[in-house]
């Protein structure tokens, strides 16, 4: 019996079950667990928390295992919506849900990190309940956003995933944790809002909430092109904040920065993905005509943020602070790539996308490893680590690297993917990222000397450890993806080719 | 027509809830003359159960057409029906907290429920009334009630003011109701709404418009809508927090009812000409209600004006025409009022030393004193801002559509960034709960308001987001019996 009778036979069994639902539901039942727990048990004690950690680290792993599960009975040659849920609910909204290989990716990565995340949180000693309730809640909402196939749940599951972040950042976070969490709340729901205004007109004109079918409707009919124009922006409201773009990404550094470890590895890694599916979701397919006619201002806002973000990066004097530029930075080659319209453009997108939430979640991770050391993120405070933390130092290391964009690492091929889809469209934004990978060169390889090269002269750093054995659980699955995705690029482009394909598609309304 | 001894004796069996109320009206004052104070437990809760009563009477008792009643005074209808289980419930919670609050005060006082059940007696007339008079007496019944209601302290001077402001503002208000009546009965020469709304088809005149509008703004009162809103703050503010409860839930689902019947019934063929009051109304509801609560820092007046700006949304939803707009309104209050009633439980359960929370500073570190307390709280404040998964953003999405589809769009927008403002101030209260070093604990909640709390949280989320198409099912049928 060979793998391919496996899949299938794994398909026939999985047919008629929810899958779907099953994988996004599933954090949401650990969270009335830990809920159930504290209810019926004396909590505030450290026998509680150790086992109110556990049960979320059981959780989010049978979430990875059940949404694996998903990933072996998805067919890539497919180009539709795969593991179809509906159930109508009132309106004419349903409870539909259904991936295709974009969203199927960006769920693998979100159930991947997630129990990363929940082995970094370890150190977290107040109201640990709440802290693994909320992020388990945060999982189910993250993973709902992608699989949504109705635009008003796929608002609802958007929007939603704003409360227990803003709980998150506020409860748990840095010094200036209220400020930031406020900050993020208000930038991001004002953006949403005007994009629910526009999904309430979608919906009015083509008299369907179904994402498929408002799709097709923009294929067949089409909206109305100066609708397109005013939806086209209202949407970008809402994505650009999140992604976030050039000039409205002032909310991030904030938020990154005084939010605790794990909720800074979850926004960069999963919630500002959302901002770059929602372009390759909705406003490309759905309003070809506008993106057409906003792509210069795209490519435009793309290599500001690269090439200006890249130069801020390297000004910051706080480790988290640089990292969290450095995104800034990053995501403009998503939306690069993106708005190229190419099928390598799109392709590079997502695969930085991917690469992105990998190798920024490990450089906040590895931040949060002398954080939990030092409660300092200065860099200055920091020199000569390789002495004393060989391991981390190799750890760090690679994941600069792949922030870089070197070859081998997952950093490289979505960035050269990116560029030569923008050089066929604009020789100039081509030029202007390629300048942003120099910079970035500069500011990651600089942090990097300033951490950890040189002697140790901090006498406060004389008795730092190396990484123990839960924070290896950590790092080992990142550096293996980051090898994989960079060494072996295909596995990945694969999986997303059909979806890349039909974006690339509906923008150039023909041949690819 | 019928004689008048026939017409009466046809009426009754279709108005058992309201004789069922003034029944217990009557006879609790009775019981409580002979018994005084002592019997205060014992009515409240046979006022609850005549509340709950008549709110799940009126659903056993609804009609599969329009029923007439009282010689034409008023009409039995499913616009009715669910306005009344909106009120009974709700008055009914309303009364349970306040019987509570009460007996922990050791404020006693029997007449309590009989005139919060005389309150809810005259909202039921009100959005039944199918002439001016059964109107006008509708809303002053309820008034009156309601006056005495702000003043429950006596020797509280901050609710005795409360009383005396709410009553001398509301006197206006009531005269300006009047005022417009006379005109509309001037002009038509008729009170009932079937007479007025042939001849407003006829034309009418302006002074039929003048007429209107007058009614309109003192309705807008009623319902606490800016520009007409300046009693709110301090009543909710003076009045005992349980009697604050009820005026931010009954009254305004009466009103919001009362308003979409003299809307589409006699002035149906006035929409492009009330169209413009109404959504002056609901915008300037929205934004004021949004602005001015940012820098409050008392829990009550906080609520209202946050109480400002649903009506706001709720008149948007009325606003956007008869095809998705009344709909759209009356699941907008189905779906505000528990979280509203759940919320005023909670800041009754607050009791330090004591006295009650007042401001925003006292909920101080409740996440970590009372975490239960705070997920609750959490829970209704984000659905009161609209934020999805909570029933409230439900809501707010449909009177949007409603507004959108009725080519309102910069309505919907404005209403978009007033709830993004509003937001603003209800985080603020979440970030004393979460964020905020606790202050000293909370005196343990008792099991009535626990329970409210709990009930309002649940309907909110998952309750009525599940059973959205229930809830549209009974909505679409209430507003297609009558419009």
């Amino acid at each position: 019996m060979n793998w391919a009778d496996i899949v299938v036979g794994l398909r026939e069994f999985l047919r008629d079950w929810p899958l779907l639902s099953i994988v996004t539901f599933l954090p949401a039942a650990g969270a009335l667990l830990v809920l159930a727990a504290r209810a019926t048990l004396p909590g505030e004690n450290p026998g509680f928390d150790r086992g109110v950690r556990f049960i979320t680290l059981i959780f989010t792993i049978v979430t990875f295992a059940a949404s694996v599960l998903a990933f072996a009975v998805f067919d890539p040659t497919n180009p539709g919506y795969q593991m179809v849920e509906n159930t109508p609910w009132a309106f004419g909204l349903a409870y539909r849900l259904g991936v295709d290989g974009l969203a199927m990716s960006l769920i693998l990565l979100t159930t991947f990190l997630t129990p990363l995340c929940i082995l970094a949180s370890w150190s977290i000693e107040k109201q640990v309940a709440s802290y693994m309730v909320l992020f388990l809640i945060l999982e189910t909402l993250m993973i709902g956003v992608f699989c949504a196939q109705d635009i008003v749940l796929f608002y609802f599951f958007f929007e939603a995933g704003l409360i227990p972040m803003f709980i998150l950042i506020g409860v748990w976070g840095g010094a200036r944790r209220v400020y930031a969490a406020f900050k993020f709340f208000l930038y991001t729901l004002l953006g949403s809002i005007l994009m629910l205004v526009a999904i309430i007109a979608m919906i009015a004109t083509a008299g369907t909430s179904n994402i498929e079918a408002l799709t097709a409707f923009a294929r067949g009919p089409g909206f109305d092109p100066q609708m397109q124009t005013w939806l086209w922006l209202a949407f970008f409201a809402s994505f650009a904040v999140k992604l976030p773009m050039w000039p409205v990404h002032t909310w991030l550094p904030d938020a990154h920065v005084e939010a605790p470890t794990a909720a800074s590895v979850v926004l960069a890694a999963v919630l500002l993905k959302m901002g770059g599916y929602g372009f390759l979701r909705f406003s490309l397919p759905m309003f070809p005509d506008a993106s057409h006619l906003f792509t210069p201002m795209m490519f435009a806002l793309s290599v500001v943020a690269i090439v200006w973000a890249s130069l801020v990066a390297f000004r910051q004097l706080d480790m988290k602070k640089l990292i969290a530029y450095s995104s800034v930075a990053h995501m403009g080659f998503v939306t690069l790539g993106i708005f190229s319209g190419t099928m390598q453009g799109v392709q590079g997108a997502i695969f930085q996308m991917l690469s992105h939430g990998i190798i920024s979640g490990a450089l906040f991770l590895c931040v949060g490893v002398v954080y939990d050391r030092m409660h300092t993120r200065e860099i200055a405070f920091y020199g000569g680590l390789v002495n004393r933390m060989p391991v981390y130092a190799a750890v760090f290391l690679l994941f600069t690297m792949g922030n870089v964009g070197l070859p081998g690492t997952s950093g490289f091929p979505g960035e050269i993917l990116t560029m030569v889809g923008a050089f066929q469209v604009s020789v100039w934004a081509a030029a202007g990222a390629c300048l942003g990978v120099i910079f970035s060169a500069a500011y990651a390889l600089t942090l990097y000397r300033k951490v950890t090269l040189g002697v140790v002269e901090n006498p406060k750093l004389e008795g730092i450890v190396d990484m123990d054995a839960r924070e290896w659980a950590t790092f080992v699955p990142l550096v293996l993806a980051t090898l994989i995705m960079g060494l072996a690029p295909g596995l990945v482009l694969n999986f997303t080719d059909a979806s890349a394909r039909a974006v690339a598609t509906a923008f150039t309304g023909g041949a690819p | 027509m019928m004689q008048p001894m026939q017409d009466l004796v046809a009426s009754l069996p279709h108005v058992r809830p309201e004789l069922l109320l003034a029944g217990f009206a009557l006879v609790g004052v009775l019981i409580g003359a002979w018994g005084g104070d002592r019997l205060f437990g014992l009515l409240s809760a046979l006022g609850v159960a005549a509340l709950a009563g008549a709110g799940v009477l009126a659903v056993i008792d609804a009609p599969v057409a329009p029923v007439r009643v009282l010689q034409g005074a008023m009409v039995i209808d499913g616009l009715g029906v669910f306005a009344k289980v909106l009120i009974g419930l709700s008055a009914a919670a309303a009364l349970a907290l306040g019987a509570d609050h009460f007996a922990r005060d050791k404020d006693p006082r029997f007449e309590f429920p009989i005139m919060l059940t005389l309150a809810a007696l005259g909202m039921f007339v009100m959005v039944s009334a199918q002439d001016l008079i059964s109107l006008y007496v509708g809303v002053e019944l309820q008034s009156l009630c309601a006056y005495v209601l702000a003043a429950w302290r006596r020797d509280d001077a901050l609710s005795s003011e409360a009383g005396l402001k709410y009553f001398v503002l509301s006197a206006i208000s009531s005269g300006l109701l009047l005022f417009g009546a006379s005109f509309v009965y001037g002009f038509t020469g008729a009170i009932h709404f079937d007479a007025i709304a042939s001849a407003a088809a006829e034309g009418g005149g302006v002074g039929l418009l003048f007429g209107l509008v007058l009614m309109l703004c003192a309705l807008g009162f009623k319902m606490s809508a800016a520009p007409f809103h300046m009693w709110t703050p301090d009543v909710y503010e003076g009045a005992p927090t349980p009697v604050t409860a009820f005026f931010a839930a009954a009254p305004k689902v009466a009103a919001v009812i009362l308003m979409a019947r003299v809307l589409y019934e006699p002035f149906a063929s006035f929409e492009p000409q009330w169209r413009q009051v109404v959504v002056a109304l609901s915008a300037i509801s929205m934004v004021w209600g949004a602005v001015g609560a940012l820098l409050q820092t008392n829990l009550k007046r906080l609520m209202a004006y946050s109480s400002i700006g649903n009506m706001g949304f709720a008149l948007m939803g009325l606003a956007s025409g008869v095809a998705e707009g009344p709909v759209s309104a009356l699941i907008y209050l189905a779906f505000y009022l528990p979280a509203n009633i759940g919320i005023f439980a909670l800041i009754l359960a607050m009791r330090r030393n004591g006295a009650p929370a007042e401001t925003v500073a006292d909920l101080a570190g409740l996440a970590q004193t009372r975490p239960w307390m705070a997920a609750l709280l959490t829970m209704l404040l984000f659905s009161i801002a609209g934020i999805p998964p909570f029933a409230g953003f439900l809501g707010k999405f449909l009177v949007f559509r409603a507004a959108v589809d009725a080519e309102l769009v910069w309505l919907a927008v404005l209403g978009g960034v007033a709830a993004v403002v509003a937001a603003a101030y209800y985080l603020r209260l979440l970030s004393s709960v979460w964020f905020s070093a606790p202050a000293a604990r909370f005196e343990p909640a008792s099991f009535t308001i626990a329970a409210t709390a709990v009930a309002g949280a649940a309907l909110t989320f998952p309750v009525l987001v599940l059973a959205l198409g229930s809830v549209q099912n009974w909505a679409e049928a209430a507003v297609r019996m009558n419009f």
